[in-house]
């Protein structure tokens, strides 16, 4: 499989990829680490006219101390990510979910910030950001712009984004009690059939699902009933209201509300 | 678009269509077949090669995304009469049937050992998820990679 011809331009710098953004309209497509994109555009799915590789823009690969936050470039690659030691003493929930994205030559090549940006609800990063209450910053023509991770998924492999913006850094708490990633797949490197990421954040407890919607959802009833001191039993058998499962040759919708309900709770018992 | 990879430590100078995958450059335009393409997804691992020492999937990556790296194939490591020490522990330990994925293994098998140098059986197991074998001798894969890595096999 071969993708569709297109025209190829490569950004030395964050300024420089929104100018070629702005410069080629709404046929370019960002090209990160291109493991979302490539498989995308070799079934012809997506056929850009223009790819803008920002896969060298080393300015946005790195993890940084941002106070009570750790600030993590957009060009960060997985494998780089899952071996932070900031990362890891600070919001263990990312590197640890970053080591499960796929296998280890795709960690060797995706970004965190293309994960993010692709939108995919049935992948680990988002959920994960989501159930932080992390940030997302986008450059775009007018500067940056500061986006919380609640209003990013806005449909299947659709974001806030605008087609001229960047996506440069994610933002996520340092997170000081427990947290759980609950994967549940039949083989390994797949993506979730249904995941759950739950997190201690702010004295509160946050719950995020994948693949149990047309974007990565917060679980607000399970947050709302541990809130009102519902007990982990009591709050998870509610992890799959509001949400809309999608039925495919691995799982039927009420499958994947059993999954919710189950990983929920398992999620809830390691967080503690 | 001109590109300039070093292929097995040999600076390689093409003039590529911008849609060329690496693993159809590598096969195609440099000859190197050892490099094979199984689901032609990134899934399979059967086009592993070392992109600047770490392990890629070669269907997934362009061409000129390799431009002023270094890309290592199963022709870079070792040959029939002086074989690396992770193929000759693939001869020792029997971890092929019928070969196919065996270059895509042994490359992913290069870049575990330099992330886990002394690797456990699970960190082999977990590092090998990306490569597919259809004949299932998963087995002695894992037994001939930790033997190359110096560990002994438990299993």
């Amino acid at each position: 499989m071969i993708p569709a011809a297109f025209d190829y331009v490569r950004a030395g710098s964050a300024d420089e990829a929104v100018s070629l953004l702005a410069q080629h309209g709404d046929d370019a497509k960002l090209l990160a680490g291109g493991h979302s994109l490539l498989p995308l555009m070799k079934l012809r799915l997506a056929t850009p006219g223009v790819l803008v590789d920002v896969g060298r823009v080393a300015e946005l690969s790195y993890v940084r101390d941002a106070g009570d936050e750790i600030a993590v470039g957009a060009l960060t690659r997985h494998r780089d990510v899952e071996v932070s030691d900031a990362l890891r003493a600070d919001c263990g929930i990312l590197s640890h979910v970053a080591g499960m994205v796929g296998d280890p030559q795709v960690r060797h090549r995706g970004t965190i910030g293309g994960s993010i940006a692709h939108g995919d609800p049935a992948s680990d990063l988002p959920a994960v950001v989501l159930a932080l209450g992390g940030t997302l910053v986008a450059q775009g023509p007018s500067g940056q712009r500061e986006i919380a991770a609640s209003d990013f998924f806005r449909g299947f492999l659709e974001t806030a984004l605008a087609p001229d913006e960047l996506l440069t850094e994610i933002r996520v708490p340092k997170l000081a009690g427990g947290w759980s990633y609950q994967k549940f797949n039949r083989r390994a490197q797949d993506w979730a059939i249904v995941g759950a990421a739950a997190a201690r954040v702010n004295g509160g407890t946050n719950v995020a699902l994948v693949n149990m919607a047309a974007t990565p959802v917060r679980a607000t009833s399970v947050e709302q009933a541990l809130a009102g001191g519902a007990s982990v039993a009591d709050a998870a058998a509610s992890a799959d209201e509001g949400t809309e499962p999608s039925a495919d040759l691995n799982a039927s919708a009420d499958y994947r509300r059993h999954l919710a309900r189950v990983l929920v709770r398992r999620a809830l018992d390691e967080v503690g | 678009m001109k590109v300039s990879i070093a292929v097995n430590g040999e600076q390689q100078q093409h003039d590529v269509e911008p849609r060329v995958l690496l693993v159809h450059h590598l096969r195609e335009t440099l000859g190197l077949t050892g490099t094979n393409v199984g689901c032609d997804t990134s899934s399979c691992g059967a086009c592993t090669v070392l992109l600047d020492g770490e392990s890629v999937k070669s269907c997934t990556v362009l061409a000129v995304q390799a431009d002023g790296r270094s890309v290592t194939t199963i022709e870079g490591i070792g040959s029939a009469a002086a074989m690396h020490p992770v193929q000759a522990a693939f001869q020792e330990h029997h971890g092929l049937q019928c070969g196919f994925c065996t270059p895509g293994m042994v490359m992913a098998a290069l870049s575990l050992l330099e992330e886990h140098p002394k690797p456990t059986e699970a960190e082999v197991r977990e590092g090998l998820e990306g490569n597919l074998c259809r004949c299932t001798g998963y087995h002695n894969i894992v037994a001939a990679v930790m033997a190359a890595g110096g560990s002994k096999a438990t299993a």
